[in-house]
């Protein structure tokens, strides 16, 4: 087993509630270290291609003076991209980017739900403060400090890094399911419960239960509805044990 | 049959569903990326989800700490994730955005709207009044410089045009306003104070110059420098100041869910106006790059444009852009 991760639990409609792994400092650098290369790069090859097509030649020579037309057409689409890519991605992918995929990790509301194009905003205008004094200091410090690692942009936000994986690939404890698919799972657990209260219920109650669980499962009965409750509750523990697993 | 034979059988029976359970988690896997097979595919993931929460709450009674209720789990949650992400569309988000959340933020930070606004005025008045009064004190608020140049008889802006170009000069100016912007709006987070420092310190400069210009006979000239521009500028540094101020009071006046949570409210009310603050900036930047240093732009066409870009603020800021069709019955 791997060390538990905190985690977000958010309630569900179906009663059950929802607990997703927060992603910590690591996941975050990591995530971050991604998608400014991919910036960079990115900024990097507007700059270099466009200088290129601008000169007429090969050579990536600054102009002489300042001019209108490299700046509007080289300078500003380069920093544009590298300035502006964590919140028009985050808003056209909904909370990821290419770098936090690659992490797999992702940006949610704090009940579960995928965040609005405010709160992603909002979180990317807090950048200002969190980058601040350098290398996102007063973010890492914030991550650290909180109980949901979430730095000042997600507290503003609502935010938070979840993990998209869980930590453990498919169990192989199921290794061959089929053997025991005869019966479903909730009938099962009826005859269980059936069984344990057995002492409790009246007579009646008791055929008449066994009965009605009996042909859910599909099974005829040899035993008429004034059967002996024995004979009932036999069948009723040969079917649980039926779907028991079988030892190789 | 004892207890644990029972439980044994149960957790047999549980174990069976395991393809169930990667069927449902690969349909959520695929959602999540939006590769849709069918429409059925979405509406299996409803069913999905009851199903992995079933199993799940099963799996946390019969298997605690096992990897079958990790992978469970896991599997829940992203179903939960993908289910909850509903359907999205960046056009309409950002319509919805523009036509509904900005005026109702605009609404909420009114009061807070007309105090920065007060305040910014205030300031503005104080600035005038103090050089108008002290002259030697422009130099705490102007470079040498610009002091210099003004005493010359000129103003800084001419001849901007000819040792920079327009386009250049109007995205130094919106990026420089932007990030003034922003940061007057995130230093709210220190309990107001940031915001109101940097609010006060524009005022202050703002009134320190006009009067210090107009001490040099420049006044009408620095006016109509900045009024096809500023309208819009000086309204968006109101503006960002308000959102500021409004963090900082729920910072120091949290509300009955705690300081974190008035924080938050706050900052996601007031956060949608910085993305329309940062839009009329980057109008203004081009403004006061292309129209406001160019003298072949009379002051009547200057008032024009600033008053003209100030009521279309005014329009974004309310909603009106962005009308509802009526649907007729």
């Amino acid at each position: 087993m791997s060390a538990r991760l905190p985690e977000l639990t958010v309630d569900s409609v179906t009663g059950i509630d929802v607990a997703l792994p927060v992603a910590g400092a690591g996941a975050r650098a990591y995530a971050f270290l991604i998608d400014w290369v991919i910036r960079l790069i990115l900024g990097l090859a507007w700059y270099s291609v466009a200088t290129v097509v601008h000169n007429g030649d090969l050579s990536l020579a600054l102009p002489s003076q300042t001019d209108a037309r490299w700046f509007v057409a080289v300078v500003a689409p380069a920093l544009a991209i590298y300035f502006l890519y964590h919140p028009v991605l985050e808003t056209l992918m909904r909370g990821r980017t290419p770098g936090k995929r690659m992490a797999g990790v992702s940006i949610i509301s704090r009940d579960g739900s995928a965040p609005g194009v405010g709160a992603l905003l909002t979180r990317n205008v807090f950048r200002l403060i969190d980058s601040l004094p350098l290398f996102y200091g007063i973010g890492l410090i914030a991550v650290m400090a909180t109980h949901e690692h979430r730095r000042i942009g997600d507290l503003a936000a609502g935010t938070l890094l979840v993990y998209d994986t869980p930590a453990s690939s498919t169990p192989a404890a199921a290794a061959n399911p089929a053997a025991h698919a005869r019966f479903d799972v909730v009938g099962v657990e009826l005859v269980s419960e059936l069984l344990e209260r057995w002492p409790l219920l009246t007579s009646q109650a008791r055929c008449q239960l066994a009965l009605q669980l009996l042909a859910r499962q599909g099974l005829k009965t040899d035993v008429s509805s004034g059967a002996d409750e024995a004979t009932l509750h036999a069948q009723l523990e040969r079917l649980v044990a039926s779907s028991a697993p079988r030892s190789a | 049959m004892s207890s644990s034979a029972r439980r044994q059988a149960l957790t047999a029976n549980l174990l069976s569903r395991m393809p169930l359970w990667r069927e449902a988690d690969a349909r959520a896997r695929r959602l999540a990326l939006g590769h849709l097979d069918e429409a059925s595919d979405a509406i299996r993931l409803a069913q999905d989800y009851r199903l992995l929460a079933h199993d799940l709450a099963r799996v946390r009674t019969l298997l605690p700490g096992t990897r079958t209720r990790e992978y469970l789990e896991g599997a829940y949650a992203r179903a939960h994730v993908t289910l909850h992400r509903g359907a999205w569309r960046a056009d309409r988000a950002l319509i919805s955005l523009f036509r509904d959340e900005l005026p109702a933020a605009v609404r909420w930070l009114l009061p807070y709207i007309l105090w920065c606004t007060a305040i910014f005025i205030l300031t503005v008045l104080a600035g005038y009044a103090l050089v108008h009064e002290y002259p030697e004190l422009i130099g705490l608020f102007a470079s040498p410089e610009l002091i210099a140049t003004v005493e010359r008889g000129q103003l800084w802006t001419e001849g901007l045009l000819n040792v920079v170009p327009s386009s250049v000069l109007s995205v130094q100016i919106l990026t420089n306003n932007i990030v003034v912007t922003l940061f007057a709006y995130c230093a709210g987070i220190l309990f107001g104070l940031g915001t109101l420092y940097i609010l006060g310190l524009n005022g202050l400069m703002l009134g320190a110059v006009f009067a210090f210009v107009g001490q040099h006979g420049l006044a009408k000239q620095l006016f109509s420098f900045i009024v096809a521009h500023g309208c819009v500028e000086l309204s968006v540094m109101c503006l960002s100041g308000a959102a500021g101020a409004a963090l900082g009071e729920a910072l120091v006046r949290p509300g009955p869910g705690g300081r974190s949570e008035s924080f938050r409210i706050a900052a996601l009310r007031s956060g949608k106006l910085l993305g329309a603050c940062a839009l009329l900036l980057v109008g203004a930047g081009l403004i006061e790059g292309y129209v406001s240093p160019n003298p072949r732009f009379s002051l009547a066409t200057r008032v024009v444009i600033g008053v003209g870009y100030w009521l279309f603020m005014l329009a974004l800021l309310s909603g009106r852009l962005f009308p509802r069709r009526h649907t007729v019955s």
